[in-house]
């Protein structure tokens, strides 16, 4: 193995390990001997089982926050750690809201660049270099760190598949915190948790979307209903979310949701690369689109040409009255 | 009353309370090649071509705007962007919308360079800007996409910041923001000076009125060298980036299926697919 120390930025909440967390787990158990994970916030003993039974031998705890977002004391406990030569070779982070803000506030520490939008990490001349697709996915760009910093990796959810190795609990290890300076004082004083039925978009099995050729935002009740009579979690392109159709939680894509499922429909979304980042990967695709020359066409293994406002509840009927 | 920006309103009334009866704000913005032109990476650097006219990032027109709506008629709003070849056309439309002025920075030793340099050198010309309240930027390029420069800059700077704003409100000598999370939202508070990245889509971007674009035209850029800035050329661009891109390959294909025109019946297919699969 090109390097001995890997370790994971793991989140989570209630006690629950986020899936990229396992994901990440598992391909920092290939490329190194050694996987630890840092967590903030006061239940490390809760997740402990969990990162350890996905390969990590340590959680080292930031411990609570008390509100503060984790950029700041989160970067600031592991450049703390580096600076006194315990620090790993590599770090993976989730690219998250708060994986991102560690990740950027760890880099000007370490005075360490970043690699991002990674979805595959392969050895490469004696060091690791981060795999990152471009252009929708069409090519894939390996970059490879130049000095002898901490590698810094900002990982895409769902690019590695997350397995147990039947190991046990974690060692919990406080995590002494670094001084956060002039830079502490982004506190969330209250959080809001909106409210959603049905299974969660990046896990369920069907996923049916929604674009902009869905005319306006009544006819996403179509979408809905479908889902429903699927057992399907909607989702949507950002052009109908930045329209306000649809709230930010049902975005596929580059900016919003990486999705797997068995089966994604797209209904009436042209196909843009950054959309298909996020869907590409699902393993069977049925694109509904009045457009023969729409992009989505060319990754769908079933494409109908034709007007969703036709096609759409015909089929909420059909799959009705089965 | 604080002054607020909520997502999806058009009001630019502004009442100032505590400290703030001013407000600099200070918005980084990106000048980008028209994401509608299909991009081609250089053959020899392997970096996204950045030779052509450049435009505003679309991403950026939201911190542009909820800048302008927050300092409405008290308070100054200045750009600062990086950009090769002297690059000022979305700068301009910046200037348009309503920024007063603008610092860029351009140098050639600067091709090449990576998130962090780039967070470095936005720092120091943010410090060539003047003083300054708030800093804002999007959470991500539409180009570049790394969404860590603005979290690199506050770091810099020795700011605290907040990322993913859906809206800001000005209360006193600190803000609070809506923060977009995985579940919903958390409202924030932050201390001023503070960098924020903006959300793209949170509020409506205006569009240039014949009077902005005319007046933006002899509004102040003010261009500048990495030298005017203190920083050595060896620091930044190619010789400063601390990542190196290694090799470039076509990602394997997803193979197209059939395509069928619909005569009505199509649906059927689709139930007949979804059963095949077993998934109804
Ligand atoms: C930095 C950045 C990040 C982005 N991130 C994302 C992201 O995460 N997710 C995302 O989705 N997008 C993202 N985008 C936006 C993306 O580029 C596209 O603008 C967006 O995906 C388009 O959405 P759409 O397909 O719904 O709309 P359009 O592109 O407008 O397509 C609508 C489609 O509907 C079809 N249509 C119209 N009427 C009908 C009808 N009656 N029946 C059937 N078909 C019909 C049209 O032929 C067309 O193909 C991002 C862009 C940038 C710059
Ligand atoms: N060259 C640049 N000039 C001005 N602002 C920039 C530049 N690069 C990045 N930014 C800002 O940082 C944001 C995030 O960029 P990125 O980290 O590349 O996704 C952008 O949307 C801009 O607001």
């Amino acid at each position: 193995m090109t390097v001995s120390k890997i370790w994971v930025f793991a989140e989570g909440s209630g006690g629950v390990v986020s899936s990229i967390t396992c994901e990440m787990l598992a391909k920092a158990r290939e490329l190194a001997g050694t996987v630890e994970c840092v967590w903030a916030g006061g239940d490390a003993d809760a997740v402990a089982a969990t990162l350890g039974a996905h390969g990590a031998s340590k959680v080292l705890s930031v411990g609570d926050l008390g509100g503060s977002l984790a950029g700041v004391p989160v970067a600031s406990a592991i450049a703390a750690a580096v600076a006194a030569g315990n620090g790993p070779d590599a770090i993976m982070l989730g690219t998250t809201y708060d994986g991102r803000d560690v990740a950027g506030r760890l880099s000007v520490k370490l005075d360490a660049p970043v690699i991002t939008n990674v979805v595959d990490i392969v050895e490469r001349d004696g060091g690791l270099a981060g795999v990152e697709p471009i252009f929708g996915g069409t090519q894939n760009v390996f970059t490879k760190f130049t000095g002898d910093k901490v590698g810094i990796f900002l990982v895409r959810p769902k690019s590695f598949a997350a397995e147990e190795t039947g190991g046990g609990a974690a060692a919990v290890e406080a995590l002494a915190g670094g001084d956060a300076g002039s830079s502490a004082g982004a506190t969330i004083v209250t959080r809001h948790v909106e409210e959603k039925s049905g299974p969660q978009l990046d896990e369920a099995a069907v996923v049916v979307s929604g674009g902009r050729g869905l005319g306006e935002v009544a006819n996403f009740q179509l979408i809905e209903d479908l889902a429903k009579a699927l057992g399907a979690a909607p989702g949507a392109s950002r052009a109908i979310v930045d329209a306000g159709w649809v709230p930010y939680s049902y975005q596929v894509g580059q900016t919003g949701k990486v999705v797997k499922p068995t089966v994604y429909i797209a209904a009436g979304i042209s196909g843009a690369t950054q959309h298909l980042v996020g869907m590409k990967g699902s393993k069977h695709i049925i694109a509904i689109n009045k457009d023969p020359e729409a992009p989505i066409f060319s990754v769908a293994d079933l494409g109908i040409v034709g007007d969703v406002h036709k096609v759409l509840p015909k089929l909420l009927e059909a799959l009705q009255n089965r | 009353m604080p002054s607020t920006v909520v997502a999806g309103s058009f009001c630019y009334r502004r009442v100032t309370v505590g400290k703030l009866s001013y407000m600099n704000v200070v918005v980084c913005v990106k000048q980008i090649p028209d994401p509608a032109d299909p991009g081609a990476l250089d053959p020899t650097t392997k970096t996204l071509k950045r030779d052509g006219k450049l435009i505003l990032d679309e991403s950026d027109s939201y911190g542009v705007e909820m800048a302008l709506q927050l300092v409405g008629d008290s308070g100054e709003v200045t750009l600062v962007s990086m950009a090769p070849n002297g690059e000022v056309s979305g700068l301009r439309t910046a200037l348009a919308m309503g920024a007063a002025k603008a610092v860029l920075v351009s140098d050639d030793a600067l091709k090449g360079s990576d998130s962090l340099t780039t967070a470095k050198v936005l720092a120091k010309a943010i410090g060539r800007a003047g003083d300054y309240d708030l800093v804002l930027a999007a959470t991500e390029s539409s180009d570049g996409y790394t969404g860590t420069v603005p979290e690199q800059i506050a770091e810099v700077l020795g700011l605290p910041s907040v990322t993913f704003a859906k809206s800001i409100t000005v209360d006193g000598s600190s803000i609070k923001v809506d923060r977009q999370t995985e579940a919903g939202y958390d409202e924030v508070t932050c201390p001023l000076p503070a960098v924020v990245s903006v959300t793209a889509g949170v509020v409506e971007p205006r569009y240039p009125s014949f009077k902005g674009i005319m007046a933006a035209k002899s509004k102040p850029v003010d261009q500048v060298g990495i030298a005017d800035l203190g920083l050595d050329a060896g620091a930044v661009g190619w010789a400063g980036a601390g990542q190196e891109i290694v090799e470039v390959v076509a990602a394997e294909a997803r193979e197209a299926g059939e395509v069928i025109e619909d005569d009505g019946e199509a649906y059927n297919r689709i139930v007949t697919f979804l059963s095949d699969l077993k998934v109804i």
